[in-house]
């Protein structure tokens, strides 16, 4: 047993949307240096379980722990890459403002960014094959080249565990190569890896331990042990649709989110 | 230097007298004299309402101007326009409380029916599923509706008559008093000093907030920091343009400057000068003109610039954007002649070096006067000469040959639409008879460093897809090419 506190480790966690239901009571322990792809079917809560780590979407329930820090302060050791779609592409920024703001939190606050900053994003950008492009303005690159740029600026970050929310969305099959092996590189220097991940057909190539998600954790573990028919099938299958039916039920009725936890 | 500065003392001498003896004949000036002596009096900022006036709109103008970059470029255009009709009601309250057009009590029940107002659009938000632009609506028609109804109530009671309360639903300047100018300025100073101090927590929640979120970035507090700032300039602003315009000082400069820079930094720069430029511009308008009210030239001022902006500017105004493409148009069509020229002079094997304009015009498929103007076009860019019918013998009608540049410019053109096809039959596996079309575009785009590139990838070809000879460098240089090769090929 490793005595330094685990990358991630999630308790009891519940989430809802407007009193409906979206994750129950999952429990997570993630250890260091692990590359894990989360998968399930649209509307399973994988964006949620991220932005809920991530502290940008409100708990209902349960704790969340990274390197054994609950709240603000630990946000640092995350880096985060969110789904293209988030962001406004017109905004006049520039690739290497972009960049930049991963190294915000190094900075703090009222203070400017440095030198090394930019040399750090510069590197980062290098790292991803997107230096050439550093001024232009980010709304002038294709649907790859800006997942790069917020792959960079998770790189920026320098932390040691990092989130990431479809990276590969998008993504033409070359850029695809150069992603994955980035996140092998890092996984290989000891960085930890949750990735939220659509394809069923590479899950198995990419990612070393699955996270099989529908509103509840349904697997976490090796790729072997975790990739097998019968717990696919329970992921997207159809025996959870009582489970479904009641939530639905559950943000049409009064019943507060606990209760409703409790009663499932 | 010198002679410019004596230029500019003469001017500057004959002005002054200009001024002395518009002086003399004060009583009989004219339209152009009146505007003269105004102009001058702005300028020297004698009167002591235009040092106040032009204060007062240049604090607006830069305070407003840096709010309209951070809003704009959130998406948040209407929320501006919200908070301006939101305040009144506190306007109006503010005024019954202290009885007079108190400053103070007018600025507290401001703020307060502003954030009212802001306080209830994210209450709607957040509880129900009634979508951003709708909450603005209704939270911005049903502030007015209210505050209309008590300023009415205000100027029928016996107080209200004189309060000239309804400046802040039109705008006013002329009774804008020091301490209205000190709001302003107090207003512009923290909106300066947010920007230089959270230039960058601003930057990172409006372009990705859950990003920022996720730095543990304290987003909300940040976005309200944002609407207190924008309160106040909304509010100091209210009685020079009134609650409907305010909005346009905060839109209209930020989109200008939109147009001109893709940069967060270069837009609050561009944003704030455009405002302070179209306040003190407006100001001097009305100053001119008695009867014209300060707070709608200032707006109209300002959209001035955003239409000079859109038709001027040099890389994205519409205008320069029509010459582009006009002159890639004519460039083309330049190119497209020459290449016919070509054409006609290969398929008599090159024994002849001129072709005549009806055998322009049958390549081109195109009538006689267009042929003249086309080859007319050759003639202006010093690609060909053209043999007027009286000066020859035969043919009976006018002939057009290559100058050497000419020449080149043919080989050129012809070279890149056969190197093309080449590439894409050999290399990209085109059918021969599909590679035309595409070539027919891309040969105008084509440049030295990727014909270089094609050429050394199909090692230096001498033949087409369709067994035509391609020009290359020595043809161009020697200026013509050899019937013998041409008949070998």
């Amino acid at each position: 047993m490793n005595s330094s506190p685990l990358p991630l480790e999630i308790h009891d966690l519940t989430v809802s949307y407007h009193r409906r239901p979206v994750l129950y009571g999952v429990d997570l322990e993630i250890e260091e240096g692990s590359l894990v792809g989360v998968i399930g079917p649209n509307g399973a809560g994988k964006t949620t379980l991220i932005k809920t780590i991530m502290g940008i979407v409100p708990s209902s329930g349960g704790w969340v722990k990274i390197f054994g820090q609950k709240g603000k302060k630990s946000y640092t050791r995350v880096g985060y890459v969110p789904q293209r779609e988030s962001v406004d592409w017109d905004f006049p920024v520039s690739v290497l403002d972009v960049v930049l703001m991963g190294r915000f939190a190094h900075v703090g606050w009222l203070k400017r960014v440095s030198k090394k900053d930019r040399s750090i994003a510069s590197e980062c950008l290098e790292k991803v094959n997107m230096l050439a492009f550093a001024g232009r303005q980010i709304g002038k690159l294709s649907g790859g080249q800006q997942q790069r740029v917020f792959l960079a600026r998770a790189l920026a970050q320098e932390s040691d565990l990092y989130l990431m929310d479809e990276p590969f969305a998008g993504v033409d099959a070359v850029t695809e190569d150069a992603i994955i092996e980035l996140l092998r590189e890092l996984k290989n220097r000891g960085k930890t890896l949750i990735v939220v991940h659509h394809d069923l057909s590479n899950a198995k190539d990419y990612f070393d331990q699955l996270i099989l998600l529908n509103m509840r954790l349904i697997a976490h573990g090796e790729v072997e042990k975790t990739f097998t028919k019968d717990l696919l099938q329970k992921t997207y299958g159809g025996r959870l649709t009582v489970f479904t039916e009641i939530a639905d039920h559950a943000a049409n009725t009064q019943t507060s989110d606990q209760v409703t936890h409790n009663y499932l | 230097m010198n002679g410019n500065f004596f230029q500019f003392s003469r001017l500057f001498s004959a002005l002054f007298f200009f001024f002395l003896t518009c002086n003399l004949k004060a009583e009989q000036v004219s339209e152009n004299t009146t505007i003269f002596l105004k102009t001058v009096r702005f300028l020297s900022l004698t009167d002591y309402s235009v040092q106040i006036v032009l204060l007062g709109v240049i604090f607006m103008g830069f305070g407003c101007g840096l709010m309209g970059g951070f809003v704009v470029t959130r998406k948040l255009s209407l929320f501006g326009d919200t908070l301006s009709h939101a305040v009144l009601p506190g306007v109006a309250v503010g005024f019954l409380w202290s009885q007079s057009k108190n400053s103070i009590s007018i600025l507290v029940g401001a703020m307060i029916a502003g954030f009212l107002g802001v306080f209830l659009i994210s209450l709607i938000k957040k509880t129900t599923k009634v979508r951003l632009d709708s909450a603005l609506g209704l939270v911005l028609s049903g502030f007015y509706a209210i505050g209309i109804c008590l300023l009415t109530r205000i100027q029928k009671m016996e107080f209200g008559n004189q309060s000239g309360i309804d400046r802040y639903l039109f705008g006013q300047i002329t009774g804008l008093s020091s301490t209205d100018v000190w709001g302003m300025g107090i207003s512009c100073l923290l909106i300066v000093l947010i920007t230089i101090l959270l230039y960058k927590e601003m930057l990172l929640t409006g372009f990705d907030p859950g990003f920022a979120r996720s730095v543990g970035l304290p987003v909300d507090l940040l976005q309200y920091l944002l609407w207190m700032l924008l309160a106040f300039s909304v509010i100091t602003s209210l009685q020079v343009v009134g609650v409907i315009l305010v909005s346009a000082l905060l839109i209209i400069p930020a989109a200008t400057a939109s147009i001109i820079t893709q940069k967060m930094k270069g837009l609050l720069l561009w944003s704030a000068t455009l405002g302070v430029s179209a306040g003190i511009f407006g100001t001097y308008l009305s100053f001119l003109g008695n009867q014209l009210p300060t707070g709608p030239l200032i707006v109209l001022t300002s959209t001035l610039f955003f239409i000079l902006i859109l038709l001027f500017h040099t890389e994205n105004g519409i205008l320069f954007k029509w010459l582009h493409s006009r002159g890639r148009e004519q460039k083309i069509s330049v190119e497209n002649t020459l290449k016919a020229v070509y054409q006609e002079l290969e398929k008599v094997s090159f024994s002849n070096d001129t072709i005549t304009i009806s055998d322009l015009a049958k390549r081109r498929r195109i009538n006689m006067p267009e042929a003249h103007k086309e080859a007319k076009n050759l003639v202006r860019k010093h690609f060909a000469f053209l043999l007027k019918k009286e000066n020859i013998t035969l043919p009976n009608e006018d002939t057009l040959s290559l100058t050497p540049d000419g020449w080149g410019e043919a080989c050129r053109i012809v070279r890149n639409h056969r190197l093309w096809e080449l590439y894409l039959t050999n290399e990209v596996q085109y059918a021969p008879d599909h590679v035309h079309e595409d070539a027919e575009k891309i040969e105008h785009i084509l440049g030295d460093v990727t014909v270089r590139k094609i050429e050394r990838i199909l090692s230096n070809p001498r033949m087409d897809p369709h067994g035509k000879l391609i020009p290359s460098q020595q043809d161009i240089e020697k200026g013509y090419i050899d019937k013998k090769l041409v008949r070998v090929l």
